[in-house]
């Protein structure tokens, strides 16, 4: 059976934050309803390599956005340290200039032709994903008293559970936004804080074409079943 | 090796380009069982519409089977055209729709089984965490023993039941605020 111990202390932000204004709109204010964990929310949507192609991980159409180009490579393991092939990553950022190619990104600020920002990737049968893009610029958040987000990608992850799913987004490392960011810090833990901030590592990039950086993502749960990319059990 | 989990972080407001969503989980009307429609709206502490939330939703077949090699059982057997898992984003008035099949009852522990549900997972732009509810339906015999929906205080139980409108179901999203929906812990 599946096992899903509460998180660490401080390891995620609570789901309000002082320092993220809009919580105080949204989030809930009851206690969360302690309720058994059943085969409902152990299971949960799988995908395989069929809805997936790989050319949706290279983000840069070839090489052609602008920015600095990039590697974003890692691990997607389970709680015991166990990898989790055939697990989807979906992955969202800005373009170089900050700016989203969103009709709500309402800024004065260049779109780039050959960048849309959205890839998929699925993971390897030893729960590796690769996506090939460029480093996101800065923005500021409109109507915040000069808050700019730091750099950073969205990843939306599922892994075998309803229980795991999860969200969460890849910072860059030494960049003085990020302390001053209120989402990056709505984490306590400064350990879990660090591990949102990618890591350069020169054998994940391509060489003399893009920078690598690597992140790895722990999924919730221990003793998840083994299963292969196509989402059998092995 | 114990790791932690990695850090959630807020969905934020860009993502809808980038998310496929498939708010149709019947293949197009291929799956077994009683279609339904599952609607209803997002808001927040002031019932306003909360615009461009991701709302997610799981759920097990009309036989009551998960598409999930976790649950193996051959009286509740898998249907081909339903994965059980869809994607909605919420439009400017916080409405989200899935078109779907009632689900059959799921097992629980020993001989108890759990009432015809669906598991919802709500991110949004001012949320820090995913949230997760459920959705049960009027009028199931079922209910009155469900091990989650027992868990929940018996005065916002009810918040849990989907109302019964013009061929669906309506359950709406109570972020925050009066009447707020249950949510569970992690």
């Amino acid at each position: 059976m599946v096992e899903y111990a509460p998180y660490p202390e401080d390891t995620q932000p609570a789901v309000d934050s002082e320092r993220y204004f809009r919580t105080s709109q949204l989030a809930p204010s009851q206690p969360f309803v302690e309720a058994p964990v059943t085969l409902s929310e152990i299971t949960g949507p799988l995908f395989t390599r069929e809805g997936v192609s790989p050319e949706e991980a290279d983000l840069t159409a070839g090489g052609k956005a602008l920015g600095q180009l990039m590697v974003l490579a890692g691990q997607v393991r389970d709680e015991d340290a166990r990898p989790l092939p055939g697990v989807l990553v979906e992955a969202w950022q800005a373009n170089a200039s900050g700016k989203y190619r969103h009709p709500v990104d309402g800024r004065d600020a260049p779109l780039d032709p050959h960048f849309v920002g959205a890839g998929r990737a699925l993971t390897d049968a030893e729960g590796r994903y690769r996506f090939v893009t460029i480093k996101p610029g800065a923005y500021p958040v409109p109507n915040s008293g000069n808050w700019w987000r730091p750099p950073h990608i969205h990843l939306s992850i599922y892994g075998y559970a309803f229980m795991s799913r999860m969200i969460t987004q890849v910072y860059f490392p030494g960049d003085p936004l990020n302390e001053i960011d209120s989402i990056f810090m709505s984490v306590p833990d400064a350990a879990a804080r660090d591990r949102l901030v990618a890591r350069p590592e020169a054998s994940l990039g391509l060489h003399e074409h893009a920078l690598g950086y690597g992140f790895d993502i722990v999924m919730r749960g221990r003793d998840q079943t083994p299963m292969d990319e196509e989402g059998s059990t092995t | 090796m114990s790791m932690a989990p990695t850090a959630s972080q807020t969905l934020g407001p860009f993502f809808n380009y980038a998310l496929p969503f498939n708010a149709d989980l019947t293949g197009g009307g291929k799956a077994e069982g009683r279609s339904i429609v599952l609607r209803g709206r997002v808001t927040d502490v002031k019932a306003a519409p909360v615009r461009d939330a991701l709302v997610e939703i799981w759920q097990a077949n009309a036989a009551g089977g998960y598409a999930h090699p976790l649950d193996r059982d051959e009286a509740r057997p898998r249907d081909p055209h339903f994965s059980g898992f869809g994607r909605a984003l919420t439009d400017a008035g916080g409405a989200f729709s899935f078109t779907t099949v009632m689900p059959g009852p799921v097992p629980f522990e020993g001989n108890r089984w759990q009432a015809p549900h669906v598991s919802i997972a709500v991110f949004s732009a001012g949320l820090l965490r995913r949230v997760r509810t459920r959705a049960y339906f009027p009028g199931e015999e079922l209910n009155a023993d469900d091990p989650v929906l027992a868990a929940v205080p018996d005065a916002r139980r009810p918040l849990l039941v989907a109302e019964a409108e013009d061929g669906g179901y309506r359950f709406d999203i109570r972020l925050r605020g009066e009447n707020e929906t249950p949510f569970f812990g992690d």
